[in-house]
């Protein structure tokens, strides 16, 4: 559903704005390498803007801080709506490394809500091209959670009621299983 | 003048030819050496969580349901893709994976969740101290994170004092 409002709303060009609230710099030299002629995505139409003002993406690097998150905030309401925020990097999906200490909040997510998330530390520009083309309907996603669960116990237990006594001896009915 | 160096950097610009790649229709080949979403495999795991205990973003949970049965929890939200939970897996049950094209509208879809039964002594029914390797890996005791904070609880009073969930657990030291 969201993939269809996103196709019919942003069905042009995208502008996004980039808003670092507190990573080490490393997410942000990807997106300006997906700028780059190399990845050069504006072949989708994406351009970088300056301002919030004009954005319609919201591309949010770094944990939500105790010093930005209030800035972040403001940046987001600021951006006119319909309006998409994606999380970029393990900081700004989970919080990073250091999402426990004191001047990390947390992930983005805790401060303004998000649309599309791409991990990595950072990750790829193809990786952040691919979020795109999964939020434009280019492509699909390919993640799925994956759950597994044991249901039997991989190792023969010893059940002291099936010994039963043979004369002298003490014969336990399933020992060659065990 | 002008209009030589113009002349000369469209030279450039047709020597170079294009350079673009036409990304997510066609994948550029990864290095050998890269390192994409950790992935585990459940049928090696014996679930000694010393991948849980060395992973710097803390980002694998471990709860013991019972004396049997732990859950090993991966969330993928925060990992970094460095690789230490598969340096560090006496069983090799995690491998490093080339997968990057993780771009999702929901975080649940990066998680990983094993629900495995641990081994006990056939005698009497508690899990047995395992050889040297799980040692190393300073697993003592039970563990219950908080699966749904998804965060660590630490079991050390230093830590949260205050914390009700912190004292109901007592650590085996021996
Ligand atoms: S995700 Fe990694 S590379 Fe990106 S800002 Fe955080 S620490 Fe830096
Ligand atoms: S790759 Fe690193 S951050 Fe990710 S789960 Fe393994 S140890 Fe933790
Ligand atoms: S270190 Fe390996 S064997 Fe131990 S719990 Fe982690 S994945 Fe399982």
């Amino acid at each position: 559903m969201l993939k269809n409002l996103c196709q019919k709303m942003f069905g042009r060009s995208l502008w996004v704005y980039h808003a670092n609230s507190g990573g080490c710099n490393g997410c942000d030299i990807e997106v300006l390498n997906v700028l780059t002629p190399y990845y050069d995505v504006e072949r989708f139409g994406i351009k970088l803007v300056g301002s919030p003002r004009h954005a319609d993406v919201m591309l949010c690097q770094g944990p939500a801080m105790r010093a930005t998150a209030q800035a972040l905030k403001r940046a987001y309401e600021a951006m006119p709506a319909p309006k998409l925020v994606f999380a970029i990097g393990s900081c700004a999906c989970g919080g990073g490394v250091w999402f426990d200490s004191y001047s990390v909040l947390g992930p983005v997510e805790k401060v303004i809500p998000v649309n599309y998330y791409i991990p990595g530390c950072p990750p790829r520009p193809e990786a952040i091209i691919y979020g795109v083309a999964v939020a434009l309907g280019l492509v699909d996603k390919e993640t799925a959670p994956v759950e597994f669960k044991q249901l039997k116990l991989p190792i023969p237990r010893y059940h002291p009621s099936e010994l039963h006594g043979d004369g002298d001896l003490v014969v336990y009915e399933k020992l060659e299983k065990v | 003048m002008s209009l030589v160096s113009k002349l000369e950097e469209v030279l450039v610009c047709l020597k170079a030819g294009r350079v673009t790649l036409p990304y997510p229709a066609q994948a550029q080949p990864l290095p050998e050496n890269f390192r994409g979403r950790p992935i585990f495999d459940a049928t090696k795991c014996i679930g000694c969580a010393g991948c849980a205990n060395n992973c710097p973003a803390r980002e694998i949970l471990v709860f013991d349901v019972c004396q049997e049965v732990r859950i090993l929890q991966y969330l993928g939200r925060r990992c970094t893709y460095c690789g230490r939970c598969a340096d560090v897996c006496p069983e090799k049950a995690i491998t490093m994976s080339q997968e990057f094209e993780n771009g999702t509208d929901a975080i649940g879809d990066l998680g990983q969740r094993l629900e495995l039964f641990m081994s006990t002594c056939q005698r009497c029914g508690r899990c047995f101290k395992g050889p040297s390797v799980l040692e190393d890996l300073k697993m003592k005791g039970y563990r219950s994170d908080d699966l749904q904070n998804e965060r660590w609880i630490y079991r050390s009073r230093s830590f949260l004092e205050e914390d009700k969930t912190v004292d109901d657990i007592q650590i085996e030291l021996d």
